[in-house]
């Protein structure tokens, strides 16, 4: 017989270099998070939000280890396979770059190029871009998890914490028990217990008992609690950004890192988020994601036409009766004074009885002599502040670091209103 | 039992995985008489095969970043489809362990288990090398050990102290072999002797800096001998038990990268043996099988189809080449003892009088595996067939050349030189480069010297050389210098 063991080691956990990773992350913070910030860059939102891995890309050198290793020079001798048709003292060019494929060293595993991949699990992406965001663990960890999860009763059971005993069901048990258990004077008549034999029927001999405990162990019933993933219904979220050529770049992409960030937040919370994308001027387009981040398009500000064509989008597609909506408009509010009055007043009328949740985001890179001078349109919406308490936000945003703040002020907000 | 096994195509299961190993555990056993430890045999998923060979292969391994990357490395050549997955990982170890996936085909496993779990076993149990430096028996202990106290460390030091000494001495883990001598002390007089070592040092660091002036130092050290008096070139030896400044973990976390480093040495010195040994064997015991009509057609097909991928050796110039592999060199040379053995040509009686003919080729193999490393081993067994079957040849980069040029070819005259040369690219000396402490001045500066001995003017990579200067100096606390020697 051989001495061998065969072992089922495939419900052993896989991960095992789980740790290793995460020293590898711990080491190269830095690194990662640039090239983070990199994919957030170039992917679109609803990519990065995807259940899959995130690969990134950092400079082999930054993460090569040193050795002791032959530089190129020197004379050496390769013994290699396969000649056809040499002769010794035929001579070759040098390669340009020589020396490859000599000498010690261990041979660049696979890819010609000089960056090494990391692929990254949707959680470890989030917590790094995050971490640029200065997002408390706290919301990171509810951002980043993939479901929440409900617990609710199901039926009962007999054994529980003394907090779930539902006393209303151990009353009925306990009842049932009694009555079962009494005993009953017309038995010897019913013909069928007659026949039976009364010494050895325990049901008969417990019948005959004459205390019948009011409440028995037996008769404890628990609500039965079990957790299951909270089910999750449907959102859309319009992002409406002003290209208006007062919006330079630094503000597009303060306005852009506002919307990833409500976005994930959104499919933390539901199935399914649709993206809306709505860029104006003087005039309003749906576009595409890519057009309305990169997109050239610029002329006067107008937010009407903005207001006109999301109410229309939300009466044909999505009727408030099966969606959440959202709405999260980036502005630097350089509009006219009439404009903005008709907008706000326009918002108030047509739009917000369709909204969930309308988050109004003024990006100013930078305040003009350390205070933010309000816009006519930042005026106008102040007054729905007050209307719609709970439902509708604004606030400023400088720069980055500030998203996250300006985020968890409208956030919190939020808790309130949806926190049923 | 001589019932035939229909294996083709077949999905594996648990009953046919031990069928097929008493099999051939039997064919071994008693057929070829190879000697191996007992079998431990573990199913893992794809998955768990880059775990474990994203951590050096092994079990069990402390952890650091380094195998982190590897990990992310690996998975991403994989799912781009640029590299498979090894069909096993195989341990040294008593019991020996393997790891074979779960993806595998009936045939494929059978060719894994004759491949690691007789081929490598035999290999890992019979050759010198391992036998004087691995002790099978301890290893997996060992890196339970290593494992917790890197861990332990961790937590009590922190992460980015850890990480700093691993770092370092992985950048000399290649400087941590002793090639020649080995020390057979018990764990604990070890650790005693280390105790008392660290004392001493205290002492003797804490007695110069109290007494002795700097100029009255400089003059000791000029009247004393060199320190150390021969050059030392186990690098991390050196570091573990001179380092001044080093607390008692940290030697501790530099030992063990040295213990690993030790451990590995076998496998980097019999890359084409072990490879070679273990698929001449998994070749010979399914023909056996097949023989003994035991298995199938269809199952030599798919075998035969696996095994001339693993064999395969592309031409210099075609776009796959890297070098030489390993498992096709290896294969090569052990058939070719066996034929010179039973079917001897004239040639052959000329170059291998003691083998030509003799029949035992059992023997003859069992000797080649027992007493050689790649180096010896090619520079005695290397054949003028195999050179041919392989077409050899050699080229040459000298400085003073502006050109490379052809050295020799598998013909008459270069058939001598070629097995010379091929043997040398096997050496330790071509593949990492000879450095050495030279001097360590103990009462001075307690600077560190180091001396690239430099052969054939081939440099150190510069760039990477001052890097690893830097790690080095973080371990020994003091200025590291590094000089250079020309030997020939």
């Amino acid at each position: 017989m051989a001495d061998s063991t065969i072992i089922d080691r495939r419900l052993n956990g896989k991960n095992r270099s789980l740790p290793n990773r995460e020293r590898f992350i711990r080491r190269y913070k830095t690194q990662l998070k640039k090239a983070v910030g990199d994919v957030a860059g170039e992917s679109s939102i609803s990519e990065v939000n995807g259940d899959g891995k995130v690969k990134v890309r950092i400079p082999t050198r930054e993460v090569s280890e040193p050795n002791f290793v032959f530089g190129q020079g020197g004379s050496t001798e390769q013994v290699v396979p396969g000649n056809k048709d040499f002769v010794p003292g035929d001579r070759i060019p040098r390669p340009s770059g020589g020396g490859e494929g000599q000498g010690g060293g261990k041979p660049g595993k696979g890819e010609g190029d000089d960056a090494f991949t990391f692929v990254l699990s949707r959680e470890e992406f989030l917590n790094l871009y995050f971490d640029d965001l200065e997002l408390p663990e706290l919301l990171k960890r509810e951002i980043s998890s993939v479901k929440r999860m409900k617990s609710r009763n199901v039926g009962y059971s007999r054994s529980g914490a003394p907090t779930s005993l539902s006393v209303l069901r151990t009353m009925k048990a306990s009842l049932m028990r009694r009555v079962a258990l009494e005993p009953r004077g017309d038995d010897e008549d019913d013909p069928e217990n007659s026949e039976l034999d009364l010494e050895s029927d325990p049901l008969k001999q417990a019948r005959k008992k004459p205390n019948v405990p009011f409440l028995d162990e037996v008769d404890l019933r628990y609500r039965n609690r079990v957790t299951y993933p909270e089910p999750s219904t449907n959102a859309v979220m319009f992002c409406l950004m002003d290209v208006s050529a007062s919006m330079d770049e630094a503000k597009k992409d303060l306005a852009k890192r506002f919307y990833t960030l409500l976005y994930l937040f959104l499919t933390r919370k539901y199935e399914e988020v649709k993206l809306v994308f709505i860029r104006h001027t003087d005039e309003a387009e749906e576009v595409s994601e890519e057009d309305f981040f990169y997109g050239k398009k610029s002329g006067g500000t107008e937010i009407m036409p903005a207001m006109e064509l999301m109410h229309q989008i939300i009466e044909t597609r999505y009727p408030g009766s099966a969606w959440n909506v959202y709405v999260a408009q980036a502005s630097d509010g350089d509009a006219t004074s009439r404009d903005a009055r008709a907008s706000a007043e326009y918002l108030s009328s047509k739009i917000m009885p369709h909204v969930r949740y309308y988050a109004y985001v003024e990006t100013m890179p930078t305040p003009m002599f350390g205070m933010a001078r309000a816009s006519d349109l930042w005026e106008s919406f102040e007054r729905l502040e007050d209307s719609f308490a709970g439902h509708f936000a604004m606030r400023k945003l400088f720069n980055r670091r500030d998203i996250y703040p300006v985020f968890r002020g409208l956030f919190e907000r939020k808790e309130v209103a949806f926190g049923r | 039992m001589a019932q035939q096994l229909d294996l083709a195509g077949n999905e594996w299961t648990f009953d046919l995985l031990r069928d097929i190993d008493t099999q051939l555990h039997d064919i071994t056993a008693n057929k070829f008489k190879l000697d191996t430890f007992p079998n431990q045999i573990e199913v893992i998923s794809a998955e768990q095969m880059l775990d474990a060979y994203s951590s050096a292969a092994m079990p069990v391994m402390y952890p650091h970043w380094s195998y982190g990357k590897s990990f992310s490395v690996n998975e991403h050549l994989y799912e781009t489809g640029q590299q498979n997955l090894a069909y096993e990982v195989v341990i040294n170890s008593n019991p020996c362990i393997s790891y074979l996936m779960e993806e595998n085909t009936m045939t494929m496993q059978t060719l894994v288990i004759a491949h690691a779990c007789y081929g490598h076993n035999s290999f890992f149990k019979g050759n010198y090398l391992f036998r004087q430096w691995t002790q099978a028996d301890a290893i997996i202990d060992y890196l339970v050990f290593a494992k917790k106290y890197v861990m332990e460390c961790e937590e009590k030091y922190g992460f980015d102290a850890v990480e700093e000494i691993l770092d370092a001495a992985h950048a000399i883990q290649n400087f941590g072999v002793d090639r020649y001598k080995r020390r057979f002390e018990s764990e604990a007089a070890l650790k005693v002797k280390r105790d008392d070592l660290a004392e001493e040092k205290r002492r003797q660091y804490d007695e110069i800096m109290a007494k002795v002036s700097p100029v009255e130092a400089a003059q000791i050290e000029r009247q004393q001998d060199n320190y150390p008096r021969e050059p030392v070139e186990n690098l991390l030896y050196f570091i573990e038990k001179e380092a001044p400044k080093l607390r008692d973990w940290e030697r501790e976390l530099v030992r063990i990268v040295r213990k690993m480093s030790q451990y590995f040495y076998p496998q980097g010195q019999t890359k084409v043996m072990n490879e070679g040994w273990a698929s001449f064997w998994h070749y010979t015991l399914l023909n056996s099988l097949y023989d003994e009509k035991l298995v199938s057609d269809g199952f030599m097909l798919e075998f035969l189809t696996s095994h001339t991928n693993v064999v395969f050796q592309p031409d210099s110039r075609d776009g796959r080449f890297r070098a030489l592999n390993p498992y096709a060199l290896g294969f090569a040379m052990f058939s070719d003892i066996r034929r010179m053995c039973e079917k001897p040509t004239e040639e052959d009686k000329r170059w291998f009088p003691d083998l030509a003919g003799t029949g035992n080729w059992l023997k003859a193999i069992d000797f080649a595996m027992r007493n050689f490393k790649d180096e010896s081993f090619i520079r005695q067994f290397l054949s003028p067939k195999v050179i041919r079957d392989f077409r050899l040849f050699t080229i040459a980069d000298h400085k003073s050349e502006n050109e490379l040029f052809i050295d020799s070819i598998h013909n008459d005259e270069g058939y001598r030189r070629i097995r010379t040369l091929l043997a040398n690219q096997y050496s330790r000396e071509s593949m990492v480069p000879d450095i050495q402490v030279t001097s360590y001045a103990r009462m001075t500066d307690r600077s560190l010297t180091l001396t690239h001995m430099s052969r054939r003017g081939r440099p150190l990579n510069e760039d990477e050389a001052e890097k690893t200067l830097a790690q080095i100096e973080r371990l020994w606390g003091f200025p590291v210098h590094l000089e250079t020697s020309d030997v020939h």
